[in-house]
């Protein structure tokens, strides 16, 4: 029992030196220069580009939209992207303009390329190719119910068994 | 040959998917790549970080090979590839410019003094603007450009000493005699 809660003791030391350096790692990071206000704009404009910020990929945390992302990055992007549409730029543009700097990956929905056709098709290509194998099996198995060829409808289970399990019931 | 078929087929999906994730294990997520490798550098004016109330433009810097190296005090894996700059720059393999991101001034020439300043000039991009025409997304990063001003590599985390031999060095020797 003492040894437990001696060890107990010891990890909870131990993770709260963890906690203790992990934050002092994240301290400067921190330490950035303070972000500047977003400039100001309609509650109109504000929602389209609320939108428009959920179809874009923070880099910072890959995971997060730039809507959600409370990355310097993401803050500096929203910026810019608020500039842009009180420049008069639509959201085409502005996904174009963050394209042109990010690439592909800042876009949640990438745009069909040769690069990218794999990944639209693939899943796809994969449903029908798994739908075809079914097909297949299913039509071989009523077609040869009593060819022993095929293993599937031999034996006890499958159509073959249910076929075989009629014949004698029939009798 | 049907029979083969049954077997190998599902072989060589399963051998396709394999290599997919394989393939997989080995790529870093953090590393995108980026659209602007082999166009021309974006223009930029900045001020220096030392000189304040002098300006550096892209187009001071056409006719050389160049790096430019995007860093910040706040930057703590920017302090792990300092020390390569320091010595890059005392062997005057090739002139390095600084782009200190989103840094306050004081802390940005105090991390300098501390850690050594391998940077012929650094501008200070103090609110973002600049290093969203770079496409950047986090420090350290570092990009090589051509004289004619292109860009020819961008290189995203810390420059290691293994990189550097692999792909910096090699390619700067290379832009130098084009």
């Amino acid at each position: 029992m003492i040894n437990v809660s001696h060890n107990l003791k010891v990890l909870v030391g131990m993770s709260a030196l963890l906690a203790a350096v992990l934050f002092a790692l994240a301290a400067p990071v921190m330490a950035q220069a303070p972000a500047q206000p977003l400039p100001v704009i309609s509650p109109e404009l504000d929602k389209r580009l609320k939108v428009l910020e959920t179809e874009l990929r923070c880099l910072v945390c890959q995971n997060q939209t730039l809507a959600d992302s409370p990355a310097g990055l993401a803050d500096d992007l929203r910026r810019e992207i608020r500039t842009l549409a009180l420049a008069g730029k639509d959201n085409a543009e502005i996904k174009s303009f963050l394209q042109t700097r990010y690439g592909d990956f800042i876009l949640y929905r990438p745009p069909v390329k040769s690069t990218t056709w794999l990944l639209w098709v693939g899943p796809f290509a994969l449903l029908a190719l798994g739908g075809l194998v079914f097909a297949i099996i299913v039509w071989r198995r009523g077609r040869g119910r009593d060819d022993d060829d095929d293993p599937g409808s031999g034996g006890t289970g499958g159509a073959g068994g249910v076929h075989e399990a009629r014949k004698l019931l029939d009798e | 040959m049907a029979k083969v078929w049954r077997y190998l087929l599902p072989l060589g999906i399963f051998a396709v998917l394999v290599w997919f994730l394989f393939k997989g294990l080995s790529l870093n997520p953090r590393e995108v790549p980026s659209p602007l490798v082999n166009r021309p550098v974006p223009n930029f004016t900045l001020s220096k970080l030392h000189a304040p109330d002098q300006k550096l433009s892209a187009s001071d810097l056409k006719g050389q090979v160049w790096l430019l190296n995007v860093w910040g005090s706040w930057c703590v894996s920017c302090r792990i590839e300092h020390p390569l700059l320091n010595e890059l720059a005392k062997n005057n393999v090739v002139p390095i410019y600084g782009m200190n991101w989103k840094d306050k001034r004081e802390d940005a020439i105090g991390w300098l003094n501390k850690f050594g300043d391998p940077y012929v000039a650094s501008i200070a991009d103090v609110d973002g603007r600049v290093a969203i025409d770079f496409g950047v997304y986090g420090a350290p990063e570092t990009f090589i450009i051509d004289k004619q001003g292109i860009i020819r590599h961008k290189h995203i985390g810390p420059i290691t000493a293994e990189s550097l031999q692999k792909d910096i060095l090699p390619l700067i020797e290379r832009l130098k005699k084009s």
